[in-house]
């Protein structure tokens, strides 16, 4: 797994206090984790403070997993 | 009851006669205050008769820039923010048909939406901090409407409006979203009354008497405090009965 999988992963288990196991690559943030349209503003705002990034909206509303979010920080995060 | 002790407020219009009334009270319950306005000078003496606990950061609210850099000044400045109290406002009376654009666009912009980017701003680390509590300051005539105020009553009935939406989406985060809205209160704005104009008015309040800053000021303490913590999404009418909702 990569330095940035293991990070968000660890963000995902913080903010939505889900066990980490459930925090899979296929993971819906809304369906499989529970998280409300605000967890997944906050968690977008988490991503972009721990990997110095702008998530801007139209990319954030295509982050809807867990894989996604990892995705897209490995190709945009510094 | 209502202490404020290590809360951390804004208090924007902090010169103003009602402004400066509530950072008096806040800081009195014990909270660390950041008072912003346009006049640095009145600002450092307000800051200098409350002694500690006290940041200013200037700060003119019909700029945009000037507005996004004021939560941010604030927060580093108290190292974070749990009560923001949009109290600024300006009034440019005209009656509808000869009202011109920039009256209506700078009564919208610093009355309306200085508050929708304050708001937005503070509450990004309120709903990290899982606490929060902002008070507009409304007014009477944005629930009545008031001859040659327009722009005025529309933008505090935006407000209004405004701290609804905002109250229901973060909610779920501890953070609660009110309106204070007073009706005549002796300030600057009211001194100008001529005796006449001052008559008319007091006919119009069953307590027969304008308010004062300090009755304003209560009433935000109490919203801001621990205590109104199931309040949220109101609209407290200080007015001494010249309108009932």
């Amino acid at each position: 797994m990569s330095d940035v999988a293991d990070r968000v992963k660890k963000i995902v288990v913080e903010h939505l206090g889900v066990e980490a196991d459930k925090v899979t690559d296929n993971a819906n943030f809304i369906d499989d984790l529970g998280a409300d349209s605000l967890d997944t503003v906050e968690l977008v705002m988490a991503f972009e403070e721990e990997f110095n990034v702008e998530i801007p909206d139209d990319a954030a509303e295509t982050i809807v997993t867990v894989g996604d979010a990892i995705k897209f920080l490995e190709k945009n995060a510094a | 009851m209502f202490d404020l002790t290590g809360r951390k407020a804004l208090v924007t219009g902090a010169t103003g006669g009602i402004g400066g009334a509530i950072a008096r009270a806040l800081h009195a319950q014990g909270a660390t205050v950041t008072l912003s306005g346009t006049r640095r000078s009145a600002l450092d003496e307000l800051a200098a008769s409350l002694g500690e606990r006290v940041h200013v950061v200037e700060a003119n609210l019909s700029d945009k820039d000037s507005v996004e850099a004021l939560v941010p000044a604030a927060e580093s400045a108290m190292e974070g923010l749990d009560i923001l109290v949009n109290n600024a406002g300006v009034t440019k009376d005209n009656l509808f048909m000869r009202m011109k654009d920039d009256e209506w666009d700078t009564v919208i912009a610093v009355n309306l939406t200085a508050a929708f980017r304050l708001s937005r701003a503070a509450v990004k680390n309120m709903m990290r901090r899982r606490y929060g509590r902002i008070v507009n300051i409304g007014s009477v005539v944005g629930s009545t409407g008031n001859p040659g105020q327009g722009n005025y009553a529309a933008s505090k009935a935006g407000l209004i409006g405004m701290t609804k939406a905002l109250a229901a989406e973060v909610a779920s985060r501890n953070i609660t979203v009110n309106c204070v809205a007073p009706g005549f209160i002796e300030s600057p704005m009211t001194d100008v009354l001529n005796d006449k104009q001052r008559e008319g008015i007091l006919g119009t309040i069953p307590m027969g008497r304008l308010g004062t800053g300090g009755e304003i000021a209560s009433s935000v303490v109490y919203l801001a405090s621990s205590e109104a913590a199931y309040v949220t999404g109101h609209t407290l009418h200080v007015n001494g009965g010249m309108a009932m909702f």
